[in-house]
Parts: structure tokens; C-alpha cells; sequence
């Protein structure tokens, strides 16, 4: 596969804003000033980096309850993303949605939803739409493994295949559903079968090497565009954080039951840390343009918590507002 | 408006679906039976021959996915028409409707409406028992974020549906198969009835009686039946049960100072109960008598005709229930 050197720049870029995104959400969590769930994407940038950087503007994007990393890759705001998650006026959905609704029409992101597999129906109907419509866009919805236990991924599958719709089914597979070790969940490990009885395209995929991602959607997302129909993409990765939050449901206390091994193993994989390895050992990127990238983010995020600290909370007289358009 | 000609309950409907379609291209139907002969009635005749297979989309049974399907085009700028032709089956699609679609403008800060149509049809009566029977609107009604509307004749049913797929919310449309043959004259353009705004239908001064859809058609047979005994009944139908016409409501009860509520759904928590509330809260000091109500009883529809005989409330329950509330003073 052969990439510009920018585009390589752009996907570091993608998920190293993401990352630090996340993490500069820890201390105010654990402090108390972040209050509404956050369910952070760190250890699985590479996925919502590597297809983000397939889809275009008016493509369309639909997340789930983990959803900062698509947001951010779709394009939405740093400003608006962290002013939502402190419940300012000022956020993406003017503080009435929190971390889990996370929305931004004007770039394509739909919205996000914690209902687990809530969002893919919606996603099949933005797909249905865009084709009565003639349409060349791409809708992707990204959902976990937690939502293979859902019946109505199964109806949507097979409801995508009989219309040929222009969907990509995003599963991110980080081996848990909140609690629950996939291998509890299910037989079946090999989540991206469950495609082939629909005649559904489907692949399996390293979530943590970004180029793999990247190179996989892009054959996904160029696939949906032509109109030949629905692909199903599996991505193996691991969150480094709790289900929610920091650590897990109970912020500080350290009660993630996953084995400290397993831990330590995928943190060994960091999409970011590997990538940055290809791209300084390949000569690409040298290592202080890959620290200007990072510091740079940095100050993004930092003028994104500023943003959110200087923005009026919602004004309670205003409490039934959208209710109805 | 022409309204020198008539037309059927359902072939109302299917004019405001033909007219709509043929004036919005966002708007679009999706749902079991709409190329079926009999799945929906006529409610869907020559929709298909004449918008396609891309706008008339007969679907699996399939109802959490494909209401979910109208609601994320309605999020991509399109106006679906969602029908299930037994409202039973919603059921299967409450996350759709009630999660998704009720919630997102309000939990989206305003930044996307949903401008989708859930189209829900009762099939009370005729034997088929508990799961082929059920009037959901008090349980949609609940829902903030949701509108739900139920028309009683030709003419409000093509106004609603219309005003149902102009809506910029998600409006659950709820008709009864028992009010389709009925005949009414339906005028020839498009028009649209304000959801929110009950039709007052005869004017009375003893008592106040609400009902909507089939128990109104009811209605209108027992205030015929009252007026021969010199009981002067004014008939408010609801058209829309939410937002509920509070206005028009408490204008009447202090006008009669005597409510009988009427709905075709289960007695506790339900329509009546919300129409009871509101006529205390806003107009106590005008009750001259207990306020009335004509229900379904807190019971599952039952499939033989014996049971079903006095399971379903008709006109005669609702003459009995004004003459107790006049009787009471």
C-alpha cells in the first residue's frame, strides 16, 4: 500500500489528540469535576484514527458510549468535545448529552448512543437514506463486542445485505463487555463470522497497528462507496482504562478484574508507541517532529479545558428546552 | 377546501401518503405488509406502482431494525413513514422509538430533529386475543420527546397524517382497523390539522365528554342517545393525546361543571386518567359531580366473543357513565 508521508503525519496526528484527550480527562475525573460517565478511548486510537481517515466530510458516522476518539476523527471539535463532558453550554450538545452523546451533524457525526447496539439500526437507516437519495456516502457504525449479543445487529446485517446498503459495521473488539471476558459471552471467538450467513463481506483486523486499519477500511469504505454492499469489520484492540472511567465503576479503587498480565501485554501494543517506532525506524517522522505533534495536541487540549472552565453551565430556566424542535 | 366529496378512513390515509410523497421526496414508507394486498388495508394501494421499491419498502420481520432504520434516516434528513400494522409489535421497537428517537433532540442539545412517523394500527376485536388487540397511546403518551395523535375520521386522518409527516418530531399516529370503512367527506388538497388542537363536535351545557379515535365514534352515537333523554352532552374529541388540548378541555368542564372521559385503553395510568387530572388540577372548583370514566378494565383482551363482549366498551357504557354523572347532583 503506498501512503504519503502526510497522510502518515495526520494519522499520528489523529490519535495522539485522541489520546490525550482521554487522559487529561483522568485527574478531573478523580477529582470530581468530571461527573458523567466517561468511557475512555485510550489504547484504541488507531481504529477510530485509521477509518476516520478514509471517510469524508459528508460521510456519516454513528457511535456508541465510547465514542470521543470517533467524534474527534470525524472531525468534531476539541472545544466542543470537553465543554459537553464538563456539561457546558458550550459543548457539542449544549450540555443536555454529556460524554455519551456526542454529536456533529455539519461533519457528519450523527450522534452517539449508550444503549448497546442502539446505534446500528440508526446507522442502517442513514445508509437506507443515502441511497434513496443516490448518494455516494459511506455510513460506518461503530459498535463493541458487547453488541454481537444484540438482535438487532443480526436484523441489521441481514436488512443491509438484502438492500446492498452502504454500511460498514465497526466492531471493536476489546475482548470485554464492561465486565464480562468475551469468552463468556459467546462460543464463537471469531467475532467477524458472524457477517458470512448474511453474505456480508467481513474481515478481522489488528486494531492496533493503524496502517493495518487504515489500509483495511479503506478497502471497506471504497467497497460501500461503489455500492456492492454492507462489510463487517472485526477490530482485535484492548481499552487501557476501565469499562468507565479511569479505573473502573469505582473511580480510584482500582477494581478492574481483567488479569494485570493481559495488561500489561496489550500495553506492550500501544498503537501509539508502535506506530511511532514504524515511523522513526522507517525514517518517516524523526522523533522531535513526532514531540512538536504531541505538544501541539497538548495545547489543544489545554485550551479545550480552558474553553470548558470560562463556559456558563446550562441555565436552569432553560431545563425543557429540545424537548421538542 | 372542497369538501363536497367523501372517502373512506383508509383511503384517507392512503391520500395524504400519495400526496406527500408525490410533494416531498424525503418522505418515504417502510414497514411489513406495504405491498401486501390485505396487510394494511388500502391504506398502501398504488404507493408502490407509483413511487418504487426505493420509497414503498416492504420489510423482514425485522421491527426493532427497521423502526430504527426510519428513525436514522429521519436523522439523515429524511421523512419516513413507519408502519406496523399490528401496533403489538412496537413493542419489538421501544428502543428505537423511546431511547432513540424520543430522547435525541432533547439529549442532543437541539442540534438534530427527527422528523419520523410511527405509524401504529389497533386491531381490537374479531377473536385474536391479547397480542393482536392492544391500544398502546397511553404508553407512548408517557414519553417526552414523543407526540402522539389518533384520529376519529376521514378528514382528521389525512389532516394528522399530514401534520404527522410535516412534524419536525417523531409523531406516533394511532388508528383503530375498526374506524377504516368509515365514510366522511375528506377534502382534495393537502391540508394539515394542528397536532395539539381537540375538535369540539357538539356543543352541550350537562356534561363534558373526551374521548378520541373509536371511543369518539362511540361518543357521537351516545350523545345522540343523551340528547333524546334531554341530556345536553358537549363532545370534545382529542385528535392529539399529546400534547393534550388542556384549553379546550377546562374550558368545558367549568362551562358543564360534569366529565365522562372515554378511551379505548386499559383503566389504570392511562388516557382518561391524565384527562381526570387535569380537569381537577385546572378546573376543581367546576366539578359538580365525580368524574366518570369508560375503559377498557385492567385486563388483557381476551379472544372469545363472549368475553370480548364485555371486555370492549361501546356507546351504551358511555350513555351510562354521563347519566350517573348527571344523576350524581
Amino acid at each position: 500500500m503506498k501512503v504519503t508521508k502526510s497522510l502518515l503525519r495526520n494519522l499520528y496526528r489523529s490519535m495522539v489528540r485522541i489520546r490525550l484527550a482521554e487522559e487529561s480527562l483522568v485527574d478531573p475525573i478523580l477529582r470530581g469535576e468530571i461527573r458523567c460517565p466517561c468511557h475512555l478511548y485510550s489504547g484504541q486510537e488507531a481504529i477510530a484514527a485509521g477509518l476516520g481517515a478514509c471517510l469524508n466530510e459528508r460521510d456519516y458516522v454513528f457511535g456508541n458510549h465510547r465514542s470521543h476518539g470517533h467524534f474527534l476523527a470525524k472531525g468534531g471539535g476539541m472545544n466542543e468535545l470537553i465543554a459537553e463532558i464538563f456539561g457546558r453550554q458550550t459543548g457539542s450538545a449544549r450540555g443536555r448529552g454529556g460524554s455519551m452523546h456526542l454529536i456533529d451533524p455539519e461533519v457528519g457525526m450523527l450522534g452517539a448512543a449508550p444503549i448497546v447496539a442502539g446505534t446500528i439500526s440508526l446507522a442502517l437507516g442513514a445508509a437506507l437514506a443515502t441511497k434513496i437519495r443516490r448518494e455516494r456516502r459511506v455510513t460506518v457504525s461503530f459498535f463493541g463486542d458487547g453488541a454481537t449479543g444484540e438482535g438487532v445487529l443480526y436484523e441489521s446485517l441481514n436488512f443491509a445485505a438484502l438492500k446492498k446498503l452502504p454500511l460498514l459495521f465497526a466492531c471493536e473488539n476489546n475482548l470485554y463487555a464492561t465486565h464480562m471476558p468475551i469468552g463468556e459471552c459467546r462460543v464463537a471467538s471469531a467475532i467477524h463470522r458472524v457477517a458470512a450467513p448474511f453474505c456480508v463481506e467481513s474481515r478481522v483486523v489488528d486494531g492496533n497497528d493503524v496502517l493495518k486499519v487504515y489500509e483495511t477500511a479503506r478497502w471497506a469504505v471504497g467497497h460501500c462507496r461503489k455500492g456492492q454492499g454492507p462489510v463487517f469489520l472485526e477490530f482485535r484492540t484492548y481499552r487501557f482504562r476501565g469499562h468507565v472511567g479511569p479505573d473502573d465503576n469505582i473511580q480510584g479503587s482500582h477494581t478492574d478484574i481483567r488479569p494485570p498480565s493481559e495488561v500489561r501485554r496489550w500495553f506492550k501494543k500501544d498503537p501509539i508507541t508502535r506506530f511511532e517506532r514504524y515511523l522513526t525506524r522507517n525514517g518517516i517522522l524523526d522523533a522531535r517532529t513526532l514531540r512538536t505533534i504531541r505538544e501541539e495536541a497538548q495545547g489543544e487540549v489545554e485550551a479545550a479545558h480552558a474553553f470548558a472552565q470560562a463556559s456558563p453551565l446550562p441555565a436552569p430556566e432553560e431545563l425543557t428546552n429540545y424537548v421538542y424542535r | 377546501m372542497s369538501t363536497d366529496r367523501t372517502l373512506a378512513f383508509s383511503l384517507a390515509i392512503n391520500e395524504a401518503l400519495h400526496q406527500m410523497m408525490e410533494s416531498d421526496p424525503s418522505v418515504f414508507l417502510i414497514g411489513q405488509g406495504v405491498k401486501s394486498p390485505w396487510y394494511v388495508g388500502n391504506t398502501a394501494q398504488g404507493l408502490l406502482e407509483r413511487f418504487g421499491e426505493d420509497r414503498v419498502i416492504d420489510t423482514p420481520v425485522s421491527e426493532n431494525a427497521m423502526t430504527g432504520a426510519a428513525v436514522g434516516a429521519a436523522l439523515a434528513g429524511m421523512r419516513p413513514v413507519a408502519v406496523h400494522p399490528r401496533m403489538d409489535f412496537m413493542f419489538y421497537a421501544f428502543d428505537p422509538i423511546i431511547n432513540e428517537a424520543a430522547n435525541w433532540h432533547y439529549m442532543n442539545g437541539g442540534r438534530l430533529p427527527v422528523p419520523v412517523v410511527f405509524w401504529g394500527i389497533i386491531n381490537r376485536g374479531g377473536e385474536q386475543a391479547a397480542q393482536h388487540s392492544q391500544a398502546l397511546q397511553a404508553t407512548f403518551a408517557h414519553v417526552p420527546g414523543l407526540k402522539v395523535v389518533m384520529p376519529s375520521t376521514p378528514y382528521d386522518a389525512k389532516g394528522l397524517m399530514i401534520a404527522a409527516i410535516r412534524d419536525p418530531n417523531p409523531v406516533v399516529f394511532i388508528d383503530e382497523r375498526w374506524l377504516y370503512r368509515l365514510e366522511g367527506p375528506v377534502p382534495r388538497e393537502i391540508y394539515e390539522l394542528e397536532i395539539g388542537r381537540a375538535a369540539v363536535r357538539r356543543a352541550g351545557r350537562d356534561a363534558t365528554l373526551v374521548a378520541a379515535s373509536y371511543m369518539a365514534f362511540e361518543a357521537v352515537k351516545a350523545a345522540e342517545t343523551l340528547s333524546r333523554e334531554g341530556i345536553d352532552v358537549e363532545l370534545i374529541d382529542l385528535r392529539t393525546i399529546k400534547p393534550l388540548d388542556k384549553e379546550t378541555i377546562v374550558a368545558s368542564v367549568r362551562k358543564t361543571g360534569r366529565l365522562v372521559i372515554a378511551d379505548g385503553g386499559w383503566r389504570s395510568f392511562g388516557v382518561t386518567a391524565e384527562v381526570a387530572a387535569v380537569a381537577s388540577e385546572e378546573a376543581f372548583d367546576s366539578l359538580k359531580a365525580p368524574i366518570r370514566r369508560v375503559t377498557l378494565p385492567d385486563c388483557p383482551a381476551p379472544a372469545s366473543s363472549s368475553l370480548e363482549r364485555v371486555y370492549y366498551p361501546s356507546s351504551a357504557d358511555i350513555v351510562s357513565a354521563v347519566r350517573q354523572a348527571v344523576q350524581a347532583t
